[in-house]
C-alpha cells in the first residue's frame, strides 16, 4: 500500500503530493520559479592513504565490492543506462544484494530497460524496495500497476543531477559498468568489447556517491586512456567475463523509419526548419534517435548540402547519421550525450570533433548556464500534446505509464522545441484538450508537425511571420484537432483513473509538476 | 451446432480494423466488445454497433467484435459483411455519413501524373494516402483484394468514399472484371467515384456495358455527377482493340497499360529494359491521343530502388504517356518530378503563351512566334505544360509579370 499524501495544487494546475517516498516536496512554481538557496551536497572526505599506493583497486567480485562498500539495508544503488538493454551488471548487483540479505534498497538508475525484468522478484521479496529512474518495459509495467513501493520519481536526466546535487537524492554506492578501465578506477565507454560511447550518466554518481565500485570487463594497463570517469573517485574495481550485450547496448533505436507518412513529418519538419530561417550558417540542432528524428537529420542535411549550410554543432544521441554529417564537414562538433550505435562509438573514438558531454554540461539546473537553452532547434517525440502546447511524454491517453522522461524536458529550453507526431496512433488522436500528464510545459513547446498540418505555439509570433508565406501547411492547433476528431469518430471517453498516485514527475528543478494515477482495474 | 459467421483480417498483427463474430439466434441481440483501445472508446464503439446492426435490422443473435483501433468506417463495413455473409439476400445498407470532404469533384483534363494503389482491404493504408498528393488514389477491388475478401472489401471501399478526405485526389475505384465488377458498381457508383478503372478491356463492348450500369444506377438514384472510365489494357486482345476501346465511352478519360497480365498473355516475361512491351505500349499512346484521352502507363514495382523508378519514368515519358501507377507513396515525388517539362519546354510554352496573349490582346484569330504558325492544339499543349511546371513548384504563378 502506498502512504496517503496531502494533495496540493501547483502553479501549473496540476494535483501533487506534498510528501513522496517520505521526503517533503516542493510543488511546481512555474517554468523558471523555484531557486533553492545554500550549498551543493558533497561526499565525505577521503584520503589517498587510506587507498593502495601501487592503485590496485581491484577486488574478487560484485559481492566482495558491496561487502567493502557496506552495503546494509535501506541504502541507496545507482547505475547509468549507457548500456541500455544489454546490461549484464545490474541484476548480478541485486543478486549479491539478496544473497547478502539485504533489505529495502533503493534503485537510482537513469533508466532501467526490459532486460532489468528480473529484478521485479527482488521487489516483490523486498531487497528492493522502489526504483527511481526513468523505468521502460516491464518495469514501468509493474509500476503502473501500482505494485511498487512506494512512488515512482520520474526525473529528467538532468533533473537526477539536480536531485543529487540538492542532496534530495543521497547515493550510498553507485555502480558504474564500464567498457574499459584501468585498476585505479579510470574508466572509459568508448573502446572494449562491450564499448558503449560515453558514460556521462554515471559522471554525476562517481562524484557524489559514498561509495563507487567501477565494473568492467575489459582491464587495461595504468592509465586508462580516455579516463571519462576518474580513478580518483573510485573505490573498487570488479572484472567480471562479461559486462554487456553489445547487440543490445546499440539497440533498434537508430532504425530509420520506412513508414510513409513518418517520412512525410519528418521532412516537413526539415522544411519548416529551413523556412523559418532557422537552418543558417553557424546554427546548432539536437534530433534524438528515434525512427523521425533520424529521418528529419537526413532530410535536413539534403537542405543543408542544397544551400551551402554549414552547422557550429549538432547534439546527439550520435547516431552514424550525424557521424556522416561530421565526417562530410557539415558540422563542426557533435556534443555527444549518448551514443546510439556502432558508428558514434567508433566517431567517439576517431574525430576530434567527437565530444563527450554529459547532463551537467548540457542539462543541469545547478550549472552556471548549460548548452540546452543554447541550441537552435530541437526535434522530439511526444505521446499527446493539448490545445495548449502542454506535452506528456511518459503516459499514454489511457493512462498506462509507458517511457521516462530522459532529456526531453531539458531539450524543451531550446530556442525553438518542435515536436513532429503522427495526428493518432491506432484511432488514439495525439492532440487533446488536456494532457493526461503534464511533461512538458506549453510555454516551452513552440512547434506541433503532424502528417496533417504544422500548429505554431501562438506565443511565437516569429515563427508564425517568419513562416507566413513558405507554403507550409501552417494551421491552429485547434483546427488540426477537429480535422483529427472528425476522423476518428469523436473525441475519445475519459479513462478512469483512481486517486490512488503511482508516481510524480519532477520538473528540471526538483519541483513536483504533476502526478500519475494507478488506472482503474479493467477486465 | 449454429453458425458463426465471421468477418475481418486474420492474424494477430491487425492495424486500424477489427474482426465480427455474429452466430444468428432467436434470442435478442447481444454485443460484446474487446478493443485495444477500449479505455478511450468503448462507449463510442458500443453505439456504433448498436445503430449499424439496427440500420442492418438485425435484433437478434450474438455480436463479438474483437477490435484493433478500426475508425468507425472500418467497424461499420466489416458489421455490415458479416451479417451479410449471414443473411445473403439483405439488400439494407449501413452508411457512415457522407462527409463534405468527400464530395470534391474532378475535371476531364486533369494531371494523371500519379495514381496510388490501395489494396480495398487494407484500409489503414487509405486513411493518409492524401497527404502523399497522388494526383490520383485508386482504391481496388480487383488483384489485391483475395476472393474471399471480395465483399468485405466492397464495403470497406464505399465507406471509405463517404468518410475520407484524399485532399483533392481523383477518386478512383478499380473494379472486379465480370458480374463481380457489375456488383461493385452499384456498391461503389452513387459515392462520387470519379473514375472507374476497368480491369482487363479487351472490346468497347464491356466500356458501353460498364457505362450503361453505371447509368442505370445513376439514373435509379436520380444522382446527377459524371462518372469516368480509365479501360487498363492488360491482354493482347485488349491492346490489338486499343482503337476501340479508348472511343468506346465520351466518358473515357484515359487508357492504362498492365504489363505483367500482358507479358504473360504474349507469353513472355516483363524486363527492366521492356522491349517486349513496346508495341503495346505505343499502340495505346497512339489509340489514346487519338481519341483525346491520358495514355497511362503501368506500375513500377521496385519500391525501393527511387534511381530505377526515375529512369523508368523517363522512358515512360518520352514514350508519350501522361502517368503511370504507384503502389508505395514514396514513388509520387520522383513521378511528379520526372514528369514536369523540361527548362526547354518551359521556355517553349512561356513564348507560345505569351503570343497567345497578345494574339487574343490584339483580336487575332492566329497565334504565330517568331513568323511560326501556331495551331490551337499546341497552345492547349503549352498551357498545361506550364500548369505542370507550376505544380511541381519549377516555375512561379505569376511567371508573366516576371517575379
Amino acid at each position: 500500500m502506498k502512504m496517503k499524501s496531502e494533495m496540493v495544487k501547483n502553479a501549473a494546475g496540476r494535483m501533487v503530493p506534498t510528501e513522496v517516498n517520505g521526503k517533503k516536496q516542493i510543488p511546481f512554481k512555474g517554468v523558471h520559479g523555484y531557486k533553492p538557496k545554500g550549498t551543493k551536497a558533497a561526499p565525505p572526505i577521503s584520503t589517498c592513504s587510506d587507498y593502495p599506493m601501487d592503485g590496485n583497486k581491484v577486488v574478487g567480485s560484485i559481492m566482495e565490492a558491496l561487502k567493502l562498500a557496506g552495503l546494509k539495508d535501506g541504502m541507496t544503488i545507482s547505475s547509468h543506462h549507457h548500456f541500455r538493454n544489454g546490461d549484464l551488471v545490474m541484476n548480478q548487483v541485486f543478486d549479491a544484494a539478496a544473497a547478502l540479505k539485504v533489505k529495502d534498497l533503493m534503485w537510482f538508475p537513469s533508466a532501467a530497460f526490459p532486460c532489468h525484468e528480473p529484478l521485479i522478484k527482488y521487489m516483490e521479496n523486498g531487497v528492493i524496495h522502489h526504483i527511481e529512474g526513468s523505468l521502460n518495459g516491464p518495469l514501468g509495467k509493474y509500476a503502473s500497476e501500482g505494485k511498487m513501493n512506494g512512488l515512482a520519481v520520474l526525473r529528467s536526466h538532468g533533473g537526477r543531477w539536480q536531485a543529487i546535487q540538492d542532496g534530495e537524492i543521497h547515493v550510498d554506492i553507485a555502480v558504474i559498468a564500464a567498457p574499459t578501465a584501468d585498476q585505479l578506477g579510470n574508466a572509459t565507454g568508448d573502446r572494449g568489447p562491450s564499448a558503449c560511447g560515453l558514460l556521462g550518466f554515471g559522471l554525476a554518481d562517481s562524484q557524489y556517491a559514498d561509495k563507487v565500485i567501477v565494473v568492467t570487463d575489459n582491464l587495461v594497463p595504468f592509465p586508462c586512456i580516455p579516463w571519462q570517469i576518474q580513478g580518483q573517485n573510485v573505490d573498487y574495481v570488479v572484472v567480471l567475463d562479461k559486462v554487456g550485450e553489445p547487440d543490445k547496448i546499440v539497440s533498434g533505436t537508430t532504425e530509420l523509419t520506412k513508414s510513409p507518412d513518418r517520412l512525410f513529418i519528418a521532412e516537413l519538419t526539415a522544411k519548416f526548419v529551413r523556412e523559418a530561417g532557422i537552418m543558417k550558417d553557424g546554427f546548432s540542432f539536437q534530433a534524438g534517435a528515434g525512427g523521425t528524428a533520424l529521418a528529419f537529420a537526413i532530410y535536413l542535411k539534403e537542405m543543408m548540402i542544397e544551400a551551402g549550410v554549414k552547422a557550429r554543432f549538432v547534439r546527439g544521441g550520435s547516431t552514424k547519421y550525424l557521424v556522416e554529417m561530421l565526417e562530410e564537414g557539415l558540422t563542426d562538433y557533435i556534443l555527444d550525450g549518448q551514443t546510439f550505435d556502432l558508428d558514434g562509438v567508433r566517431s567517439m573514438r576517431e574525430n576530434a570533433g567527437h565530444i563527450n558531454t554529459s547532463p551537467f554540461t548540457s542539462y543541469n539546473w545547478h550549472g552556471k548556464g548549460n548548452f540546452a537553452s543554447m541550441v537552435d532547434v530541437v526535434v522530439l517525440g511526444a505521446t499527446e500534446v493539448d490545445v495548449n502546447f502542454n506535452a506528456n511524454v511518459v503516459t499514454h491517453s489511457d493512462g498506462q505509464m509507458l517511457h521516462g522522461i530522459g532529456g526531453w524536458q531539458n531539450c524543451l529550453f531550446s530556442k525553438c522545441t518542435i515536436l513532429p507526431i503522427p495526428a493518432f496512433r491506432d484511432r488514439i488522436p495525439v492532440i487533446v484538450d488536456e494532457v493526461t500528464t503534464l511533461v512538458g510545459p506549453g510555454e516551452l513547446i513552440d512547434v506541433i508537425i503532424t502528417e496533417r498540418g504544422i500548429a505554431i505555439n501562438p506565443l511565437r509570433k516569429d515563427l508564425i511571420k517568419a513562416t507566413k508565406n513558405s507554403g507550409l501547411p501552417i494551421r491552429t492547433i485547434q483546427e488540426l484537432k477537429a480535422e483529427i476528431d472528425d476522423l476518428i469518430g469523436g473525441v475519445p471517453q475519459k479513462p478512469k483513473l483512481t486517486d490512488e498516485p503511482i508516481g510524480v514527475v519532477k520538473w528540471v528543478d526538483g519541483t513536483v509538476l504533476d502526478t500519475i494515477f494507478k488506472i482503474e482495474n479493467r477486465k | 451446432m449454429t453458425k458463426i459467421f465471421q468477418a475481418g483480417p486474420l492474424g494477430d498483427t491487425i492495424k486500424s480494423d477489427c474482426q465480427v463474430f455474429y452466430t444468428p439466434g432467436s434470442k435478442s441481440l447481444a454485443i460484446e466488445i474487446e478493443s485495444k483501445v477500449k479505455v478511450l472508446f468503448s462507449n463510442a464503439i458500443e453505439d456504433l454497433a448498436k445503430k449499424t446492426l439496427a440500420t442492418l435490422g438485425i435484433t437478434t443473435g450474438k455480436v463479438l467484435i474483437k477490435d484493433f483501433g478500426a475508425l468507425p468506417f472500418v467497424m461499420m463495413a466489416q458489421i455490415e459483411t458479416v451479417i451479410k455473409r449471414a443473411h445473403p439476400k439483405l439488400d439494407k445498407e449501413a452508411l457512415p455519413e457522407f462527409k463534405t470532404h468527400a464530395q470534391y469533384g474532378t475535371t476531364f483534363g486533369r494531371f494523371r501524373r500519379s495514381r496510388l494503389y490501395l489494396p480495398g482491404n487494407q484500409p489503414k493504408l487509405f486513411l493518409n494516402a492524401g497527404i502523399h498528393k497522388p494526383d490520383g488514389v485508386i482504391l481496388d477491388l480487383e488483384d489485391s483484394v483475395p476472393p474471399g475478401e471480395k465483399d468485405s472489401a466492397r464495403y470497406i471501399v464505399r465507406n471509405a468514399l463517404r468518410s475520407l478526405d484524399f485532399f483533392g485526389a481523383e477518386r478512383m475505384v478499380r473494379i472486379n472484371q465480370g458480374e463481380l465488377g457489375m456488383k461493385d458498381l452499384e456498391a461503389i457508383v452513387p459515392h462520387n467515384v470519379h473514375t472507374i478503372l476497368l480491369p482487363k478491356a479487351e472490346t468497347a463492348d464491356q466500356v458501353i456495358a460498364m457505362e450503361n450500369k453505371v447509368n442505370t444506377i445513376l439514373k435509379a438514384k436520380s444522382l446527377k455527377q459524371k462518372v469516368y472510365y480509365m479501360p487498363i489494357l492488360e491482354s493482347a486482345l485488349g491492346v490489338l482493340n486499343a482503337r476501340e476501346i479508348a472511343m468506346a465511352s465520351k466518358n473515357n478519360v484515359g487508357l492504362a497499360m498492365g504489363l505483367e497480365d500482358y507479358t504473360a498473355d504474349i507469353g513472355t516475361q516483363r524486363t527492366l529494359e521492356g522491349k517486349e512491351s513496346f508495341f503495346a505500349r505505343s499502340m495505346l499512346v497512339n489509340a489514346a491521343r487519338a481519341a483525346g484521352i491520358q495514355p497511362i502507363d503501368t506500375v513500377f514495382s521496385d519500391v525501393g530502388n527511387e534511381a530505377a523508378l526515375r529512369q523508368s519514368v523517363k522512358e515512360t515519358k518520352a514514350l508519350g504517356f501522361d502517368g503511370m501507377g504507384c503502389i508505395h507513396p514514396r514513388q509520387i515525388k520522383p513521378i511528379h518530378e520526372e514528369f514536369a517539362p523540361s527548362e526547354l519546354e518551359i521556355d517553349k510554352a512561356k513564348r507560345i503563351i505569351v503570343a497567345a496573349d497578345e494574339a487574343e490582346a490584339r483580336g487575332l484569330g492566329v497565334v504565330a512566334v517568331g513568323s511560326k504558325m501556331i495551331d490551337p492544339p499546341v497552345v492547349k499543349r503549352a498551357e498545361r505544360t506550364i500548369k505542370m511546371a507550376i505544380d511541381a513548384g519549377i516555375l512561379s504563378t505569376n511567371w508573366k509579370t516576371g517575379s
